[in-house]
C-alpha cells in the first residue's frame, strides 16, 4: 500500500458519527485519553485509599462487600391508611429503609382544607396535617427497627418534630430514632421552590435542627444537602455538583457562625443526588464531589475528624429523564442510572419506576424498580471491589474536570458575596434555566439523541396500567382535620403557639416549642402560620 | 391579519407544585418562534390566572401542571373564564395528564394536552393552527 | 369594524374592555387612530408615572411598593410594562408583571405587559394608546414602567407628567448612561436599596451631575422646546427602600411637589402643548411612512428611478427629491 492510500484508510476509519462530542454538562469529550490527560496524577493525594481521606474512591473502606447501598424507595401518596400499607409491602419485600414523600400542601404548610390545596392532596405524596395522621402512617412500624428518610423543606423541623413524638408514644427514646430530614432550604429557592420563609429566618430553623439532632438525636442525618432537584430543574451534572456542594458550604457557615463545632454535626450532614444518562459523567460527579468536600471540611472549616470530611450520598435516577413515549424503555434507563450511582459509590438509591411520567408508580412498576437494583447488587458483580474503574484514564481525568469545572462555579459565587446573595441576584436560577433551554434545543435539533422520542419514534397507544388517587382522600383528609380540631385541647394548642411565636422573636432554639404544639396536635398549617407571623415569606423574582 | 398583530401567549403555573422547567423552557420556545409571552410564575390560583387573562387579553394560555391536579383545577380555572364570558382564548395543558383524564378536560374546553418527551415544535404548530381569532 | 360597543363598556369602566381596545390599538394603527378619536374627550384625569432605570435597580419592587400605597389611598391604578421585542425572532418575555404577583387579584389594580415591537425610545408604539384607554377606563394613576435599557429611554418624558429614574448604590454605569441620555428629562431621581452601604456615595454622585449640568440649564439661550418642561425645576434627589417602604412617604411628597410645580408654572400647559406636538408628529411619521412605503412597494416610476440609480445615472439623494415632488403633488 501506498503511504498516500493508508491515510486514506486512516482517514475514512475516522469518520465519526457526529462532529464534537461533549458529555451532558457541554464538556468536550475527545477520542482517547491516555496516561498524558492525568499528568500530575498523585495516588495517594488524589484518590487515597477508599474510607480515607479525600475519600474519592468511596466513603468507606470496604463498601459494598461489606454493607449494600440502602434500597430506599421514596414513597408517598393518598392518605396515611393507603400509604402505611405501601410502606408494609416495601418492608416485606426487602426493602430496607422507608422514604416518605409529602403531600404538596403539607411540603407548604398549607392545611388541607385550605382553598390553594385544591387538588393536590395526596397527589404527589401521603397528606398530613397532624400528629394523628402521623401516628396512622407508622402504625405497625417499629421506629427504632428502621431508618426514615423524610423528604420535607421549609416545615422540616415540624414533621421531625411528629416523627419523634411518634417513637415517644412507642416507647423509643429519640436516641433510638435513625433518620433523615431534607431540611435543605436553599436548594428551594435554587430550584425546586417550596420555600416559605425568607432565607435567613429558614436558615435559623435550620440550624436549630442541626443544635437540637446533635444533643438529643445523635443518629440522625440533620440536612440532605440535595442535588437531585437542581438537576431535575434543567442544570447540568458541572452545576448540580457546584450548586449542591456551595449550599453545604452555607449551612456549615450558619452552623459555625452559632459556635457549634464542626466535628459535632458535620458527620451528620449527608448529600443526595441525581444519577442521569450520561454514564460516566455521573460516576466521576460523585468521586469528585467526595473530594471536594473532603478538601474544604479539611482545610477551609478546620474539621478534625474524617467522619466530617465524609461525603455520604443517596441517589435517586433522573425524573426528568423518563419518557412518556415506549414507558418501558425507562426500565432500560434506571438500570444505566442506577449502576453509575452504584460505581459511584452511593450509601442508598431510589430506582424510578417506569411509568413515572404518566403517572404516580403502579405497585408493579415499584416492584420492578426495587429489582433493579437487586439485580445490580447481587448479580452483576459491580460490588465484588471497591471503585473498580479507579486508574482509567478518561475515568480520573474527567474526575479532575468535574472538580476544576465547580471550583469555577465556588469562585463565582463567592465573588457575589456567598449562596444567600447570589440566591437572591438570581444566579443560580438563570444559570439553570439557560442549561435547561440548550438541553431541551440539542433534543429538539437532534444533537442529542432519546430513543424513541427523537429518533426510532414508532408512535402507540399507552397501554400502561395507570395509578390515580381518589379524590376522596382529600374528603377524607378535611373530615379528619376537623375531627382532631373538635377534639384536641384548642386552648393548649393557642397557648403552645403563642410561646412558639415568642420564641421566635428571640434567638432561642424552637424545637422544643414546636415539639410542644405537635403534641397538642396543633396541624403544619398553624404552626408555619404562627412563624409566618414573625418570620413573614419570601417572594420570588422569577427570572429566566 | 394586520402586520403589526403578534400573538400573545400567557405560561402559567396554577396549583402548588414548583417543577418549573417546562413552562420557563415553553416560554422561551415560544417568545423565539416570535410570539409574546408572558410567564405568571407558580403558584397561581384560578382567580390569579383568569385575571391576568382579563388584564393582558393573550390569544393563548398554556397550563403547567405536573403534580396530578389537573381535573380538579384545569375545570375551575375553564368555569371562571366562562364566567368572564371569555371564549375565545386558546387554552391547552401541559404535564402529566393520563389519556384518561382528556374527554372530562376537553369536555370543559381545554384543547391540547402534552405530556414529557413532547417535541416543543408540535406546540408552536399547534398554537399557531388553533388560535380562536 | 364597530369598536362603540367595547368603547361604551371602557367609559362604564368595564376592564375586559379595557384589555381588548389595547390589544386592538397595540395590532393595529388604524384601529388605535379610531379608538382614540373616540375616547379622547374622556381622557386627561389620570396622573402619568413613567418610571425608568437599568436592569437591576429594582423598578418592579419599586412599583410593587407604589401601587401599596396607591391602593391604600383608596386609587385605582394602571400599570404599563414594557419589555423589548427580540429585533431576531420579534417574540418577547415579558417579564414584569410576575414581580407585582400580589396584586394581580385587586380590583383596582389594572396590569398591562406590553412589546415594544422594535420602537426605539424605551416605549412601545401603544403605549401612548394604552395610556389614554386606561385613563379613559378610569385609573386614577397610570405607572408607565419603560422598558429600562438606559441612556435610551427618553420617550417616556413625553408621555408622563412625572419622570422618575430609579439608581441602586453599586452600580457604576449608571450614572454614565444617565448623563449620556436621561439627565434632562428626569424630575426625581430615586437612589433604590438605601440600606446598602454606598448608598450616600450615589447620592453624592447625583449632586455632582446635576451641578455640572447648570451650565446647560441656565445659560443656555436657546433651550429646546421638548425641555421646557424641566426649566426651573431643578430634579429632586431621595433614597428609598422598596422592599421596607421607607421613605415612600417623602417621595409621594416630592412627586405631589413636581405636580404642583407644573400647575403652578403653568409649565404643565406648555407641557400639553409640546406632548401633542410630538405626538402629532409621531403619529405623521407612521402615517407617511407607511404611505412612502407603498409608494415604493407599487410605483412603476420608483422602479425606473431605482433602475437609474443602479446605473448610476441618479444617485439616491437625487431619487429622494424626486420622491418628495411625487408626494407635493398627491397632497
Amino acid at each position: 500500500m501506498t503511504e498516500s492510500k493508508e491515510k486514506e484508510v486512516e482517514k475514512e476509519s475516522r469518520i465519526k458519527r457526529r462532529k464534537k462530542f461533549t458529555n451532558l454538562s457541554d464538556i468536550e469529550i475527545k477520542e482517547i485519553y491516555t496516561e498524558n490527560d492525568i499528568e500530575n496524577f498523585n495516588y495517594a493525594q488524589d484518590l487515597g485509599s477508599p474510607g480515607h481521606y479525600p475519600f474519592t474512591r468511596g466513603a468507606y473502606p470496604t463498601m459494598y462487600r461489606g454493607q449494600l447501598w440502602t434500597m430506599r424507595q421514596f414513597s408517598g401518596f393518598g392518605s396515611a391508611e393507603q400509604t402505611n400499607n405501601r410502606y408494609k409491602f416495601l418492608l416485606n419485600h426487602g426493602q430496607t429503609g422507608l422514604s416518605v414523600a409529602f403531600s404538596l400542601h403539607t411540603i407548604y404548610g398549607i392545611e388541607a382544607d385550605n382553598e390553594r390545596a385544591l387538588g393536590e392532596i395526596g397527589k404527589e405524596g401521603v397528606s398530613i396535617d397532624t400528629l394523628k395522621d402521623m401516628e396512622i402512617l407508622f402504625d405497625g412500624i417499629d421506629l427504632s427497627k428502621i431508618s426514615t428518610s423524610m423528604t420535607i423543606n421549609a416545615p422540616a423541623s415540624i414533621l421531625l418534630a411528629m416523627y419523634i413524638v411518634v417513637g415517644e408514644k412507642q416507647g423509643h427514646t429519640p436516641d433510638q430514632l435513625r433518620g433523615t430530614i431534607q431540611n435543605d432550604i436553599l436548594k428551594e429557592y435554587i430550584a425546586q421552590k417550596s420555600w416559605i420563609f425568607p432565607p435567613e429566618p429558614s436558615m435559623r430553623l435550620i440550624v436549630d435542627t442541626i443544635e437540637y439532632c446533635t444533643k438529643y438525636v445523635p443518629q440522625w442525618y440533620t440536612i440532605s444537602i440535595s442535588g437531585y432537584h437542581i438537576r431535575e430543574a434543567g442544570s447540568t451534572a458541572v452545576q448540580e455538583l457546584a450548586f449542591t456542594l456551595a449550599d453545604g458550604f452555607g449551612y456549615v457557615e450558619a452552623a459555625m457562625e452559632r459556635d457549634l463545632n464542626v466535628d459535632d454535626f458535620a458527620p451528620r450532614l449527608s448529600f443526595f443526588f441525581n444519577s442521569h444518562n450520561n454514564f460516566f459523567e455521573e460516576i466521576c460527579k460523585y468521586r469528585a464531589a467526595r473530594r471536594i468536600w473532603a478538601k474544604r471540611l479539611k482545610n477551609k472549616y478546620g474539621a478534625k475528624k474524617p467522619e466530617s470530611m465524609r461525603l455520604r450520598f443517596h441517589t435517586q435516577t433522573a425524573g426528568v429523564s423518563l419518557t412518556a413515549q415506549e414507558p418501558e424503555n425507562n426500565i432500560v434507563r434506571v438500570t444505566l442510572q442506577a449502576l453509575a450511582a452504584v460505581l459511584g459509590g452511593t450509601q442508598s438509591l431510589h430506582t424510578n419506576s417506569f411509568d413515572e411520567a404518566l403517572c404516580l408508580p403502579t405497585e408493579n412498576a415499584v416492584k420492578i424498580a426495587l429489582r433493579t437494583q437487586q439485580v445490580i447488587a447481587h448479580e452483576s458483580g459491580v460490588t465484588d471491589t471497591v471503585d473498580p474503574l479507579a486508574g482509567s484514564y478518561y475515568v480520573e481525568w474527567l474526575t479532575n474536570k468535574m472538580e476544576e469545572e465547580a471550583e469555577k462555579y465556588f469562585e463565582r459565587i463567592e465573588e457575589l458575596g456567598g449562596v444567600i446573595p447570589a440566591i437572591k441576584a438570581n444566579f443560580f436560577q438563570k444559570e439553570i434555566a439557560n442549561a435547561s433551554y440548550k438541553y431541551q434545543k440539542e433534543i429538539e435539533n437532534q444533537e442529542r439523541t432519546i430513543v424513541a422520542v427523537n429518533q426510532f419514534q414508532l408512535r402507540e397507544p399507552c397501554t400502561t396500567p395507570l395509578l390515580k388517587i381518589d379524590e376522596e382522600v382529600a374528603k377524607q383528609q378535611i373530615e379528619r382535620l376537623n375531627k382532631i380540631k373538635a377534639e384536641r385541647n384548642n386552648d393548649k394548642v393557642k397557648e403552645t403557639l403563642e410561646k412558639l411565636k415568642g420564641a421566635a422573636k428571640g434567638t432561642e432554639n424552637l424545637i422544643p416549642y414546636i415539639m410542644d404544639a405537635v403534641r397538642e396536635y396543633a396541624s403544619v398549617g398553624e404552626i408555619i402560620d404562627a412563624l409566618k407571623e414573625v418570620f413573614g415569606t419570601y417572594h420570588e423574582d422569577s427570572v429566566f | 391579519m394586520s402586520k403589526e398583530r403578534k400573538i400573545k401567549v400567557l405560561v402559567c403555573k396554577p396549583g402548588l407544585d414548583g417543577h418549573d422547567r417546562g413552562a420557563k423552557v415553553l416560554a422561551r420556545t415560544l417568545r423565539d418562534a416570535g410570539m409574546e409571552v408572558i410567564y405568571t410564575g407558580i403558584h397561581q390560583t384560578p382567580e390569579d390566572i383568569v385575571n391576568t387573562v382579563i388584564q393582558e387579553d393573550p390569544d393563548a394560555v398554556m397550563l403547567s401542571i405536573l403534580s396530578g391536579s389537573h381535573n380538579a383545577l384545569c375545570p375551575v380555572i375553564m368555569d371562571k373564564l366562562k364566567e368572564h364570558n371569555i371564549d375565545d382564548v386558546l387554552v391547552a395543558v401541559g404535564g402529566i395528564i393520563p389519556d384518561e383524564d382528556k374527554p372530562l378536560l376537553e369536555k370543559h374546553g381545554l384543547k391540547g394536552f402534552y405530556g414529557p418527551g413532547t417535541e416543543l415544535k408540535t406546540i408552536v404548530e399547534f398554537v399557531k393552527n388553533n388560535l380562536k381569532r | 369594524m364597530d369598536y362603540s360597543d367595547l368603547i361604551e363598556k371602557l367609559l362604564e369602566g368595564n376592564t375586559r374592555a379595557a384589555a381588548r381596545l389595547i390589544t386592538l390599538a397595540e395590532n393595529n394603527i388604524d384601529v388605535a387612530e379610531k379608538i382614540i378619536n373616540s375616547i379622547y374627550k374622556n381622557t386627561g384625569n389620570a396622573y402619568i408615572l413613567g418610571i425608568t432605570g437599568a436592569p437591576g435597580t429594582g423598578k418592579s419592587t419599586f412599583i410593587s411598593t407604589l401601587i401599596k400605597i396607591f391602593i391604600g389611598q383608596g386609587k385605582k391604578i394602571g400599570i404599563i410594562c414594557v419589555d423589548p421585542t427580540s429585533p431576531l425572532t420579534g417574540g418577547a418575555l415579558l417579564g414584569d408583571r410576575i414581580r407585582m404577583k400580589e396584586y394581580f387579584s385587586l380590583e383596582n389594580v389594572f396590569i398591562r405587559s406590553m412589546a415594544n415591537r422594535g420602537q426605539l425610545g424605551g416605549l412601545a408604539r401603544a403605549t401612548d394608546d394604552a395610556i389614554k384607554i386606561l385613563d379613559a377606563y378610569g385609573c386614577d394613576i397610570i405607572i408607565v414602567e419603560t422598558v429600562g435599557v438606559g441612556q435610551s429611554d427618553v420617550d417616556i418624558f413625553k408621555s408622563a407628567h412625572t419622570v422618575v429614574v430609579l439608581l441602586v448604590p453599586g452600580l457604576g454605569d449608571d450614572i454614565q448612561a444617565i448623563k449620556a441620555g436621561i439627565m434632562e428629562i428626569t424630575d426625581i431621581f430615586v437612589v433604590n436599596k438605601m440600606d446598602l452601604d454606598s448608598a450616600d456615595r450615589k447620592v453624592a454622585e447625583i449632586m455632582q451631575m446635576l451641578e455640572l449640568n447648570e451650565t446647560f440649564k441656565y445659560d443656555s439661550e436657546e433651550i429646546p422646546l421638548d425641555f421646557a418642561k424641566i426649566k426651573d425645576w431643578t430634579p429632586e434627589i431621595i433614597k428609598v427602600n422598596s422592599r421596607t417602604g421607607e421613605n415612600f412617604d417623602l417621595l409621594l411628597e416630592k412627586i405631589s411637589k413636581h405636580k404642583e410645580f407644573l400647575e403652578k408654572t403653568g409649565i404643565i400647559s406648555n407641557y400639553l402643548k409640546n406632548r401633542i406636538k410630538t405626538e402629532t408628529l409621531q403619529i405623521l411619521k407612521h402615517k407617511l411612512t407607511k404611505k412612502i412605503e407603498e409608494l415604493l412597494n407599487s410605483n412603476e416610476v420608483i422602479e425606473k428611478y431605482i433602475n437609474e440609480v443602479m446605473e448610476k445615472s441618479l444617485d439616491p439623494y437625487s431619487m429622494a427629491n424626486l420622491i418628495i415632488k411625487m408626494l407635493e403633488n398627491k397632497f
